[in-house]
Formats: C-alpha cells, sequence, structure tokens
C-alpha cells in the first residue's frame, strides 16, 4: 500500500520521506550520520545500545533512530546536547566494561564523542577466561558488547540452531549455551553465522586467534588437524 | 548425587504440555517445588515437554533469582536489605542469622538452610522482613533462625487507617473477605450494572471518572481501555499486574490479602468492556500468601458463576489464569510481565507498538494495576460525577499511600488525593517515632524523588507534586529521620537497581552498575575528583536513553539528592 509521504525536519533540513522509513533511514537519505553499535541491517533491530538515540520534539525521552519511524511535523535533532552526553557516557561507560581493542567503529565513535576511556577509573570489568571448547572458533567474552547479534543469527534471525541465550541478568549477563555445555555437546551447526556478526572480536575463528597468539602455520594445522579428522570421520560413518 | 526421579514430575508436565512455551514458569515453579532446586535433567525434561530450547529454558532459569540451578538449603530464608528494613537492623538479621546457621551446620544440630539477601519482599510496615519458605515472617535484630522457623504460620498484618476507607473498606481485619461477605457487602453489584450497560457505556463511565493508572505511570484507564476495544485482532486479553515490587510498597499485597473479589470483579468489568475473554492475574513471586487468596477467591467466583461461561447468566464469558513470577522487579513493567507470561525473559519491548494493539502473545491486551482495577467498582457504584467528588479535579478519587520508616504507625493509608505530606505523615503516620526530627522522605519508592521538610505542605496530587519536582509513582512514603545516614539510603537503591536490571540496553545495564560502585565508595568515605559529574552524566543518560522505565527512573532519587544535598557526594570542606 502506497502511503502519502510525512515531512519532518532533521537538524534543520526539511525532508519528506515515507511514513515506514526509521529515523536512521531517513537521516541517511540526506547524509546525516547517526553512529550505531547493535544494530546490523540483517538482524531484528532491538534499540538495546542506544547509542543511535535522537531528540524528537514531541517525546519526553531520547528515542532510537534505528526503530523509531519518522513522523509528521516533528523536529529531530541528532546532534543536541543532551544526545551526545547521551553517546558520550554510553561510550565512556563500554570502555570501562569490556575489551574494545578489537572493535575498531567504536573506538572511532569514542574517539569522535571526546569519550574518556578512563572515565570510569575503579569499575567492575566484564573479564571472564576465553573459552576454547571447539575446533572452530573461540568465545572471548571479555570483549563481548552484549548486542544479541550472535543470539539473534544462531535463532530466528538466521539459522534456528538455538545453541546459545543468556545466562545471568544486568550487569552479569553473558552469553551462554545450556548450563554452561562445551559448544560440540549443544544444537550447534558451527555455520559460523554468530562469529561473522561479532562487532568486536568477541567471537573468532580458532585459527586466525591460534596465529594471533603466534603459532607458525605447521603449528596451527598440527594443533587443528586432529580434530578436522576427526570430523570427517563422524561424517564418513554417516554416508 | 543421585539422578532425580522425573517420574515424580510427569503428571504436572503432561497437564502442562499443551501449553507448550507460556507454560514454562509454572513448570519451573512445580519442578523446584519438588526437587528443591531445577536439576540439569529437569531442566531438559521441561524444555522437551514444552518443546523449547535448552539454551532459552536456561536463560529462562537464569533470569529469575528465586529459581536455582544449584541445590539449596531445606530451609530458604530471604532477608530484605532495602532502605525501609535496613533502618530497623535488617543488616544485623542477616549477620545474625548467618553466623547462627554456621554455627549449627558445624555442630550438625541443623537442617541445611540458605539465607540470601532479597529486595523490597513488601512487608516495609514489619521492618525487618524476612520470608522463611515463602512465608512472610518479622524479626527483631535478636532473633535466631530457629526461632523465626517456629514464627510463621501467622500472616504479619498491615495497619490500615485513614481519612477514606473507599477502596480499604474491608481491609486491615486480618481476615480475607469471602465472597459470601464481599456479596453481603454490596459486592459484585458494579459488575450487575456493567453487564447491564453497552461495553462503550462502560468505557464512558471510566473516561468521565478520571481515573489513571495506580501502577506508577498515571495513565488515563478509560483510553487505554477504548483503544484495546477498538484495536484490531483477537482474542484480546487483560492483565492484572500483581507484580508490585516497588521499595516501600505493599497497598497491592493488602488488597489481594484482604479483599481479593474487589480486584476480581474490576478486572471482569475491564474484560467486558474490551471483549475479552481470558485473563491473566500475574502476581510476583515472594506473594505466595496472596497468590493462594487470589487462588481461592477465583475459585469462589466460578462456582457462583462470576467467572466461566454466560457471566450471570449473559452472552458474557471470561476467566482468569493466575501466574506467578519468580523474583524480577522488571517483571511490573508491562511488557517484560508480557514476556514473562510467555514463558521467556523479563526483557522488555520496545514501545510503540503499544499494548492495546500489541499486547500478550501480540494481541490488544489492557494490562491494570490492582489498585486501578480495585477503583472499578467504586466507580461504577458512586458513577463518575460522585466520584470525582474525591480528591482534586486533576487528580479524582480515592489513593492509597504505603507508609514506612521512621514513623511512629507505618501502614497502609487511604486518602482523597490532595491531602498534604504533613498530614499524612504526621496526623495519620503519628508523626515520627522518636524524637529525632524529620530530615527526608523518599516518594515513590526507590524509581522516586526525595523530599525534604520544605516540601512538607505539598498536596499529594498528580499537579501538586509535579509542580514540587517530585513524583507519586506508586504511593510509596518512606520516611528518615535525622539522623539517618543518606549515603546508605543512596547505596541501596542503587544497589537495587544493579540488581534488578534485566541487562538489555546499555544505559541501565552498565549504568545502574557504575552508580551503584560510586555510591558504594562514597558510602566508605571515599571521594575522587568528578564524582558529582560522573553521578550526573549516568544518572541523566539512564533517564533520557533507557529502553523502558526501569533505567529512566534508576536515577532519579540519586538526582533528586544531588540537587538538595550536593554535600553528601563530597569531602568535608575543611572549617
Amino acid at each position: 500500500m502506497e502511503s502519502s509521504p510525512v515531512t519532518l525536519t532533521i537538524d534543520g533540513q526539511t525532508i519528506q520521506a515515507n511514513p515506514n522509513t526509521t529515523i536512521l533511514e531517513a537521516a541517511q537519505q540526506v547524509g546525516i550520520e547517526i553512529p550505531t553499535i547493535c544494530y546490523h541491517e540483517h538482524c531484528t533491530a532491538n534499540a538495546l545500545c542506544r547509542i543511535c538515540v535522537v531528540e524528537v520534539s514531541n517525546a519526553r525521552a531520547l528515542v532510537p533512530a534505528c526503530i523509531a519511524n519518522v513522523q509528521e511535523g516533528v523536529v529531530v535533532q541528532t546532534h543536541s546536547a543532551r544526545v551526545q552526553r547521551a553517546r558520550r557516557t554510553i561510550l565512556e561507560m563500554l570502555h570501562s566494561s569490556v575489551d574494545l581493542s578489537e572493535a575498531p567503529e567504536i573506538l572511532a565513535m569514542a574517539k569522535n564523542y571526546n569519550a574518556d576511556p578512563q572515565r570510569f577509573p575503579d569499575a567492575q570489568r566484564r573479564e571472564p577466561p576465553v573459552i576454547d571448547d571447539n575446533p572452530m572458533y573461540i568465545r572471548d567474552y571479555a570483549k563481548c558488547i552484549l548486542c544479541w547479534r550472535c543470539v539473534q543469527v544462531c535463532a530466528e534471525d538466521a539459522q534456528y540452531t538455538y545453541a546459545i541465550n543468556f545466562s545471568g541478568r544486568g550487569y552479569e549477563t553473558q552469553i551462554s549455551t545450556f548450563f554452561h555445555h562445551a559448544m560440540p555437546e549443544t544444537t550447534c551447526v558451527f555455520c559460523g553465522q554468530c562469529v561473522g556478526v561479532c562487532p568486536t572480536g568477541a567471537l573468532k575463528p580458532k585459527r586466525e586467534w591460534l596465529l594471533e597468539q603466534g603459532h607458525n602455520p605447521e603449528t596451527i594445522m598440527q594443533l587443528t588437524r586432529s580434530e578436522r579428522r576427526g570430523k570427517k570421520r563422524r561424517a564418513n560413518l554417516t554416508v | 548425587m543421585s539422578a532425580p526421579d522425573l517420574a515424580l514430575l510427569q503428571p504436572v508436565l503432561s497437564e502442562l504440555a499443551p501449553q507448550g512455551r507460556t507454560a514454562l514458569l509454572p513448570a519451573l515453579h512445580a519442578a523446584q517445588d519438588l526437587y528443591g532446586y531445577i536439576p540439569e535433567p529437569v531442566a531438559e525434561e521441561i524444555a522437551r515437554t514444552l518443546r523449547i530450547p535448552l539454551a532459552d529454558v536456561f536463560g529462562v532459569l537464569e533470569f529469575y533469582a528465586l529459581f536455582h540451578t544449584e541445590p539449596v538449603g531445606k530451609v530458604i530464608i530471604h532477608v530484605c536489605n532495602d532502605p525501609a528494613c535496613a533502618l530497623a537492623g535488617a543488616d544485623t538479621v542477616l549477620k545474625q542469622l548467618s553466623r547462627h546457621a554456621e554455627y549449627a551446620l558445624e555442630t550438625g544440630e541443623l537442617v541445611s538452610v540458605t539465607i540470601e539477601q532479597a529486595p523490597c519482599l513488601g512487608l516495609c510496615d514489619h521492618a525487618p522482613a524476612l520470608l522463611i519458605q515463602n512465608t512472610p515472617a518479622t524479626a527483631s535484630p535478636e532473633s535466631t533462625w530457629q526461632e523465626l522457623v517456629a514464627k510463621t504460620g501467622r500472616r504479619p498484618q498491615t495497619h490500615v487507617d485513614g481519612d477514606l476507607r473507599l477502596l480499604t473498606k474491608r481491609c486491615g481485619s486480618g481476615q480475607t473477605t469471602s465472597l459470601e461477605a464481599y456479596l453481603a457487602d454490596g459486592g459484585y453489584t458494579a459488575l450487575k450494572k456493567a453487564l447491564a450497560m453497552s461495553s462503550t457505556s462502560v468505557i464512558e463511565e471510566i473516561k468521565a471518572s478520571g481515573l489513571v493508572g495506580r501502577g506508577g505511570a498515571a495513565f488515563p484507564t478509560g483510553l487505554k481501555w477504548e483503544s484495546a476495544a477498538q484495536a484490531q485482532g483477537s482474542p484480546k486479553y487483560v492483565v492484572c499486574n500483581a507484580d508490585e515490587a516497588e521499595p516501600g510498597t505493599f497497598k497491592d499485597r493488602v488488597l489481594m490479602e484482604d479483599d481479593p473479589h474487589q480486584i476480581l470483579e474490576g478486572m471482569i468489568i475491564s474484560a467486558y468492556a474490551i471483549g475479552a475473554e481470558k485473563g491473566y492475574f500475574y502476581i510476583r513471586g515472594e506473594y505466595l500468601n496472596a497468590y493462594h487468596t487470589i487462588q481461592r477467591a477465583v475459585e469462589e467466583a466460578r462456582t457462583a458463576n462470576l467467572l466461566g461461561a454466560h457471566i450471570l447468566g449473559s452472552d458474557f464469558s471470561f476467566d482468569i489464569e493466575i501466574r506467578r513470577g519468580a523474583g524480577a522487579y522488571i517483571c511490573g513493567e508491562e511488557t517484560a510481565l508480557f514476556e514473562s507470561i510467555e514463558g521467556k525473559r523479563g526483557f522488555p519491548r520496545v514501545k510503540p507498538p503499544f499494548p492495546t494493539t500489541h499486547g500478550l502473545f501480540g494481541k490488544p491486551t489492557v494490562i491494570n494495576n490492582v489498585e486501578t482495577l480495585a477503583n472499578v467498582p467504586l466507580i461504577l457504584n458512586l458513577g463518575a460525577k460522585e466520584y470525582r467528588k474525591i480528591g482534586t479535579e486533576k487528580s479524582p478519587g480515592p489513593k492509597l499511600f504505603c507508609l514506612s520508616g521512621d514513623v511512629h504507625q507505618p501502614g497502609l493509608y487511604e486518602v482523597p488525593f490532595g491531602v498534604t505530606l504533613r498530614h499524612l505523615i504526621f496526623d495519620l503516620g503519628g508523626g515520627l517515632r522518636s524524637d529525632v526530627p524529620f530530615q527526608a522522605a523518599l516518594i515513590g519508592g526507590a524509581a522516586g524523588t526525595f523530599a525534604t521538610s520544605d516540601h512538607l505542605d505539598t498536596p499529594l496530587s498528580f499537579e501538586g507534586l509535579r509542580s514540587a519536582g517530585l513524583t507519586l509513582g506508586s504511593g510509596v512514603i518512606t520516611v528518615f529521620d535525622a539522623q539517618r545516614d543518606l549515603r546508605d539510603v543512596l547505596y541501596r537503591l542503587a544497589r537495587f537497581f544493579a540488581e534488578e536490571s534485566c541487562g538489555k540496553c546499555y544505559p541501565c545495564q552498565i549504568g545502574t552498575q557504575r552508580q551503584y560502585e560510586i555510591l558504594a565508595r562514597l558510602r566508605n568515605g571515599q571521594f575522587l575528583p568528578g564524582d558529582i559529574e560522573r553521578l550526573q552524566d549516568v544518572g541523566w543518560t539512564m533517564t533520557d536513553a533507557s529502553l523502558c522505565g526501569l533505567g529512566q527512573t534508576a536515577a532519579s532519587a540519586i538526582l533528586s539528592a544531588l540537587k538538595y544535598w550536593p554535600h553528601l557526594f563530597q569531602p568535608a570542606q575543611p572549617a
């Protein structure tokens, strides 16, 4: 059904957009960049990182641009003082919680918003040990920002495998299998989609990880060969 | 450890199986009642029977504080540690109990016991409060656990009083009002009236009354009903939000325990108004007494054809299913509550869409707080015009206030909107307990704001409080005398939110934790330059950018304290 476009103002520019357009998309169309972290165009948008919040004239709180649709006559500010404070503080809080060293986009964003990585000097960081329990990928949740993408692609957004969900809640939340089982004991089919959508290097191909640990390619082949053979043998048995 | 006998669970599971995922919390509660905790093979069996992915079942188990995945003691004691109970020595009770339990374990004289710190148990008028095996008990700092276990069985009776006794007419006697007693007092006449009216006229009457939600958000009830009644989609649902967990609040508990039919009548009328055939009554997991009371009342109502097919001979059919929460404050947020009924982690959903069009199971839903529904029979009995004579023009009706802390007579007080804070604390509550003068009151619970002695003459109405920069919230007033260390109070509020944040959106997930860490440090007298700015940035970011009401109010009390008492947040200035 064709619906007539709405007119709104974004950062002073009057624009027309289809009412099913999000504020994020409408802003992009006129060249206004709104930062995003958890948003991924192939995943269901959950609006949970809140880095894309903008100020909208008819709303009391800030509004997440990734899911909020444009509305007739509203005035949107994508970089007001309130918006900047929220973005800077969220980035500073992320810095104080997890290892962002392999999340270049977030690091660049933090610089952009003058976020101080040391803003919370005595913060309790999330630093669980690396989980190396399968031949395909490792899980380093000290780098996990809980964007939920891996859980979503493992479930209805792509694979319908449902190997992972959450443990704990609040700040203690972590991505987890059933009773923390090793990945090969779960329904995981090692499709790799979770690794593909991870924005921070928390999920990483095993061989890439071994390479970073300083192993040379020969050792890496040796270290993963038996495991790979094991896989093949099982595959042959089912023929 | 031997494997759990799964056969024990089979009768319950085969009964729940047809419901699928929505039966997950009931199944977990049943399993925990049988085994004391949820062992892995039991979780697996539940997942298989209800056709839920294993990882999802674990996610749910991990989310709710009352579910245990490890063996626990035969006796479980929850000790409340939120502000009102802390004032009455809850920390000492916790320490004493733990010491006694350890000693008894060493000497082998004791069955195993698990002692847990708990969020507000809704027994603030009986501080310091405890739950022993889910049964409320009160303690003194000298109690041993043996004495406490021996004392359970009777529910603590809340002192009920006030300028009005409309909603609380049948509350406070120590007895649950039976259906017989409720009918004898004119009960269910409002339902009969409603059934003789068109559903549209019922909605018009509620709109005309000016009733707004009593759970904290103050949304106009009539508009909510109208929107759901007009929404496309079926079936439609009504939900009673009895997940009362705001620290300091116990009004809904008293209404449920003392006069359950008043709430059921309101709920049945709301279902008639919007055209719902099914309702859910979601009660917080810690309120086992209230759960049993509502259970009995629903059975009574069914027997009397007040629920079920063709209610009182009309064309209208409606029934209620009761659900128990499992220890998650966030499930009082309406969309998180829906997720919980659907058998999921209590993550709030993004709004819009709103519940009136996309609520429970994605269907049009009206969700109302217990006290809101209790107002409904009153409005139909009096008529909107008479009802509006109570209270102020902009805040019509009676209001329940939960008064606790350093007052002479803590309790539940019913007043017309518009009386002053002073009237409530000093005339009704008898003033402060000791000779120490008034310092502050926390209005609206952990999600509320502080009032100082300058606010004592503020009228308790939506407009009166708003113009004073305060919020009504769910009607909580916790009083602190001048000797109380407000830093300790702030620390407890911050801890509450850090423990209860669901972890979905970043501002609240990380913000509640950072706020808690800073206030824990300040409580110990350790200050860092920039703490005030840190708290303000974290606080305003949570307020402005969080996904739901929990995060948006998690800094409310702390930001109000920053406004009134900046000296609390920095080292004492040299004289």
